[in-house]
């Protein structure tokens, strides 16, 4: 008979936390912020087809980063969640803070309990109604919840692309002077992402009944292709707030 | 209510009523797709003469993709359970589906359908293909069977715009949930074959955006003059026939005020109302 080796709970949870911290800094960061007319969700991901930003429900978004089988399989269940929820009672019924609560708990849950913490960061955005303000839930892979109000960063490097983000966030601006800053932070000042380097939704009030929309490659390249583009671009100037907040005739 | 997860060997995939089944929740899908017979066999007494009917619905293709439209009146036996019920709902972006029949199962189907296309398009991040679409709505009927042959019948009617061939489709359904679709144009209800001849008569494949409307209105028209369970326009509580269309840009609901135009320039052009046996000097 084998013996186990006593470990001390403090040098396990060390463990586990250090693993999934490793597991999400190796994948690529994501951010989201409000901007006037919803909220701005930008990924950095090449691929066309695995997502990291989708739609939960009328004004929820879902963001994931880290392990895309883990994060999928959360996105799948809160889908299922808010649509079982909105059938069995009212559309209006769904909301972001009860699935962000169930995500906290359910991550929570597997780190104490199981071998493997999940290795995900996950954002469940939602757009306020009513004169509530716009939501952003951001649940750490061992179930911590936090709500912000103007931008959240998740994934690796987290301290500094909120420094770069916070440096040029301004309330109010318009979808392009937030997708140039939200792009830039998440670039940094050495490297230059172009439109196939990123996944880019926004929740936008605009929209009817479903808020969420995703950006094509063509909309994101004429939105990015200002004259502030590339290196150096976070020091924002005064040029890229024209265009945000263009008027509107009628 | 937890977080539905599933173990990958039970997984619902991304059917929603497989997942009400699957967490639980079975009471609000048997009441919305009549699982089980309610009520005793043989009981017949709940086969229904109070339950609320209805209906003329029409669908038909014309340039851009199809117009659908609906009578508004529901019946109880021989009384009028409600004047302005709507019969024609979005079923997602570039599909509607019309109901006859049973009014509360049909509603509760509806629900049930338009959850369904919205939580696949969800979970898999592409929408149904309007075959597939079909399809679904006729797995609803057909588990609604049970509850049909107690008398709760109802009978969709779905079209919607094909956006891989680039034109609109009409589907027409049978009690068993057996569906078939139909070349140009189709109707349901207790006034659809008044409603059939009309369209027979008028359509063409080339028909403009006003003139299927009007068409539509007037196969209802038509439909309410020989059916009592169609209502046709009220023109004293301002109560008209729901039209919609289908194209390329999505479902869209015509206003009412342009039913009204069209029901208008309908009397006008061809002499409704003038003539009436008895009526006239």
């Amino acid at each position: 008979m084998t013996m186990p080796f006593y470990v001390a709970p403090e040098q396990v949870m060390k463990d586990r936390a250090e693993y999934a911290q490793k597991g999400i800094a190796r994948g690529r960061s994501l951010v989201a912020c409000v901007y006037d007319d919803g909220i701005l969700i930008v990924a950095e991901n090449p691929s066309r087809s695995l997502h990291k930003v989708s739609e939960i429900y009328d004004r929820i978004a879902f963001a994931g980063v880290g392990k895309y089988n883990e994060f999928d399989q959360l996105r799948v269940a809160g889908v299922r969640h808010a649509d079982t929820k909105g059938f069995q009672f009212s559309r209006e019924d769904v909301d972001a803070r009860s699935l962000a609560n169930l995500y906290a708990q359910f991550l929570g849950q597997v780190f104490t309990h199981e071998m493997k913490p999940l290795e995900v960061e996950i954002l469940v955005a939602e757009l306020g109604a009513d004169g509530r303000p716009d939501q952003l839930y951001h649940i750490a892979y061992e179930g911590t919840i936090t709500d912000e109000d103007r931008f959240a960063v998740l994934g690796g490097e987290t301290e500094v692309i909120s420094e770069r983000l916070g440096a040029s966030h301004e309330d109010g601006w318009g979808l392009d002077a937030a997708l140039r800053a939200a792009v830039a932070a998440l670039a940094g000042p050495d490297r230059t992402l172009s439109p196939a380097d990123l996944e880019v939704a926004v929740l936008a009030r605009s929209m009817q009944r479903r808020a969420f929309r995703r950006l094509s490659h063509e909309e994101l390249t004429e939105r990015l292709g200002g004259p502030k583009r590339g290196r150096g671009s976070r020091a924002s100037s005064p040029a890229t707030d024209g265009d945000g907040g263009a008027p509107q005739s009628g | 209510m937890g977080l539905p997860l599933f173990p990958p060997g039970d997984d619902p995939g991304p059917s929603f009523a497989a997942l009400l089944r699957r967490s639980g929740a079975e009471s609000a899908l048997r009441a919305a797709a009549g699982v089980t017979g309610a009520g005793t066999p043989g009981d017949t007494r709940t086969a229904a003469p109070s339950v609320a009917h209805g209906t003329t619905v029409v669908a038909m293709r014309y340039q851009d993709g199809v117009v659908m439209a609906g009578d508004r009146r529901a019946t109880e036996g021989n009384i009028i359970a409600h004047r302005a019920m709507e019969k024609v709902f979005p079923a997602d972006r570039h599909s509607a589906v019309a109901i006859a029949g049973a009014a509360g199962p049909a509603v509760e189907m509806v629900k049930l359908f338009q959850t369904q296309l919205e939580h696949y398009e969800k979970v898999e991040g592409i929408a149904l293909s309007l075959e597939g679409k079909a399809n679904q709505l006729g797995q609803m009927v057909r588990e609604h069977l049970p509850m049909a042959m107690q008398g709760l019948v109802v009978i969709p009617l779905f079209a919607g715009f094909d956006v891989r061939r680039g034109q609109g489709r009409i589907f027409t359904y049978d009690v068993t949930g057996g569906h078939f679709e139909e070349a140009d144009h189709a109707a349901t209800g207790s006034g659809g074959r008044d409603a059939r001849t009309t369209i027979k008569l008028g359509w063409r494949a080339d028909l403009g955006r006003e003139e299927a409307i009007e068409l539509a209105v007037r196969a209802l028209y038509e439909a309410a003059d020989e059916d009592s369970a169609t209502g046709g326009p009220d023109l004293v509580r301002g109560i008209f026939p729901l039209v919609a269309t289908v194209t390329a840009e999505g479902y869209e609901r015509v206003g009412e005020a342009e039913v009204a135009e069209r029901f208008a320039a309908l009397v006008e052009r061809r002499g409704i109302g003038r003539g009436i046996a008895g009526g006239g000097p």
